[in-house]
């Protein structure tokens, strides 16, 4: 189990005070906070070995270059990857266009099929319709739960590639990726796994797996913004062109005649990287490495359960999603009363507790649903059960000020 | 909390000139989608006179309140009158700081407005 006092002191921000109150930040799959090794890495090359990589022959260049490439390979570890299927991207989102922009724009037969789901978030689903190729959306059970009746119904020998995020920014719902990846492999189809709510939270083995594709961010699990990575299995990289072009992604350019692309992944990184973020990721992954990923899940499933018994104790407040934790990551999602989700979470700020309102960018999810919108309590390993304790006692302040 | 102080909570509770819109000729719509609000604001003109106005629709206590009040602020008035409601007099009216975050939704019965007043034109 996780030593979540001697944790929290690892991150400053949770000293804070927000309208005179102690922060309780439970908006953790929106983002999160960031440890002090993670804010001593960045420091420590902003200040000591800030040089541009793979380009200079200077000391501070061939540092960067070296921290930059151990950073690589430290993330794709974490994953269970190779160092050279992991292409560091901005995020999620930069990471999912890369794969429809570079791999599926170019492999995608006519009379092939997307097949996704409606629990996606929107990163998982615009990029891919952009593409105009015919996509099909796995349904889910008024849980939240995916229909797999209905994603066997939907694979065929059309579908090419099968789209599907590990873990339910919105209801927390943890999907069989084993099972859909062994389904989809029988059909040849190629899967991505949108991986933003599980690498931190579950823990992933891509080799194990067996996926094609892996996307995720560094924000979301400890990291800084602007740092997240794909994972590109090797055979699929001999099959994509490049995302964008540039500098660092050629190895030869010519005025007259084509240029030739660097090998790797390197192919995929035009311009200048943000490699400071990429150490800082590399050592949010040690963070995770040294506290362990099955204790990581252990205590945030038992928070889970913990949240979900005392929100469902609050009278006129629904939750929304998997009721059991096995199946569900710390993701607390709800409807009170007739209340707004804006005015629950504005309600809940002002004793100092950081939920998040809205539809968490999964209008279809929200329309299959009923729902317009919900509140938000998501969790990470700083957080424990005083945590939830506060936000109970604040949901009492929600009745109290709107009536 | 200031936001949520007597008059407006007043407002959202019981807003004004809330109901159906079916016998309206001029109205507008408008929503945030991200939050989920969504208002339906329809006007009725004679002589240059606002004589009746009402609008319906599903909104945070901000959305909903901010609405009502713009419905009061626009009954009865003159076309030239009305032409200075806007996101200015509209802020001026909540009387609170609103936050960057929750000014679409205070200005989301002014944006309608707005839209009717193109009609118009």
């Amino acid at each position: 189990m996780l030593d979540v006092k001697k944790i929290k002191l690892d991150f400053p921000i949770l000293r804070r005070q927000v309208n005179g109150k102690p922060l309780v930040y439970l908006d953790n799959a929106a983002t999160s906070q960031r440890p002090k090794p993670v804010l001593e890495a960045i420091r420590d090359f902003d200040t000591q070995h800030n040089a541009n990589v793979h380009r200079g022959l200077h000391t501070l260049s061939e540092e960067a270059s070296a921290m930059y490439e151990s950073s690589r390979a430290t993330v794709a570890g974490f994953i269970g990857a190779p160092a050279d299927e992991l292409v560091f991207t901005r995020n999620t989102t930069e990471a999912i266009n890369l794969v429809a922009a570079a791999w599926a724009r170019h492999n995608l037969q006519p009379g092939e099929e997307i097949l996704s789901t409606v629990m996606e978030h929107h990163s998982n689903i615009l990029p891919w319709l952009q593409l105009g190729v015919t996509m099909k959306f796995v349904d889910i059970t008024d849980e939240g739960i995916l229909d797999m009746k209905d994603f066997a119904k939907k694979l065929t020998k059309k579908t090419k590639l099968v789209t599907v995020g590990h873990m339910s920014n919105a209801t927390g719902t943890i999907n069989p990726i084993e099972t859909i990846i062994k389904l989809a492999k029988k059909v040849k189809a190629r899967v991505l796994i949108d991986a933003a709510q599980s690498v931190q939270h579950l823990g992933i083995d891509v080799k194990q797996v067996n996926c094609d594709f892996l996307a995720f961010s560094g924000h979301k699990m400890l990291g800084p913004m602007g740092i997240g990575a794909v994972y590109l299995k090797k055979e699929r990289q001999e099959e994509m062109l490049p995302f964008m072009t540039g500098g660092g992604m050629i190895s030869e350019v010519y005025l007259d005649q084509p240029a030739v692309w660097a090998k790797g992944a390197e192919k995929w990184e035009a311009g200048t990287p943000n490699v400071s973020g990429a150490i800082g990721l590399a050592a949010a992954c040690e963070y995770h490495n040294r506290l362990g990923m099955i204790n990581i899940r252990a205590h945030e499933k038992e928070l889970t359960e913990y949240g979900l018994k005392q929100l469902s104790r609050i009278k006129g407040l629904r939750l929304v999603g998997p009721k059991d934790a096995s199946i569900r990551g710390g993701v607390l999602t709800f409807v009170f009363d007739q209340y707004h989700a804006h005015d629950v979470a504005q309600v809940l700020d002002s004793e100092g507790v950081a939920v998040r309102s809205g539809h968490h960018c999964t209008m279809p999810l929200h329309q299959r649903l009923g729902l317009v919108s919900t509140s938000r309590a998501s969790l990470y390993i700083y957080n424990d059960k005083s945590d939830i304790d506060r936000l109970i006692e604040a949901l009492d302040k929600v009745r109290s000020v709107l009536g | 909390m200031d936001l949520y102080r007597e008059e407006i909570l007043d407002h959202y509770k019981h807003p004004r000139n809330f109901g159906d819109l079916t016998d309206f000729e001029l109205k507008d719509s408008d929503r945030n989608s991200s939050c989920g609000d969504s208002l339906e604001m329809g006007v009725k003109i004679k002589n240059g006179k606002i004589t009746d106005v009402k609008f319906t629709g599903i909104g945070c206590a901000i959305s909903l309140a901010s609405a009502s009040m713009v419905t009061e602020m626009l009954m009865g008035k003159t076309l030239v009158q009305a032409d200075k409601i806007n996101d200015q007099a509209m802020l001026k009216r909540l009387g609170i700081p609103i936050s960057i975050t929750r000014q679409k939704c205070a200005l989301l019965g002014v944006a309608i407005w707005q839209k009717l007043k193109l009609k118009l034109k």
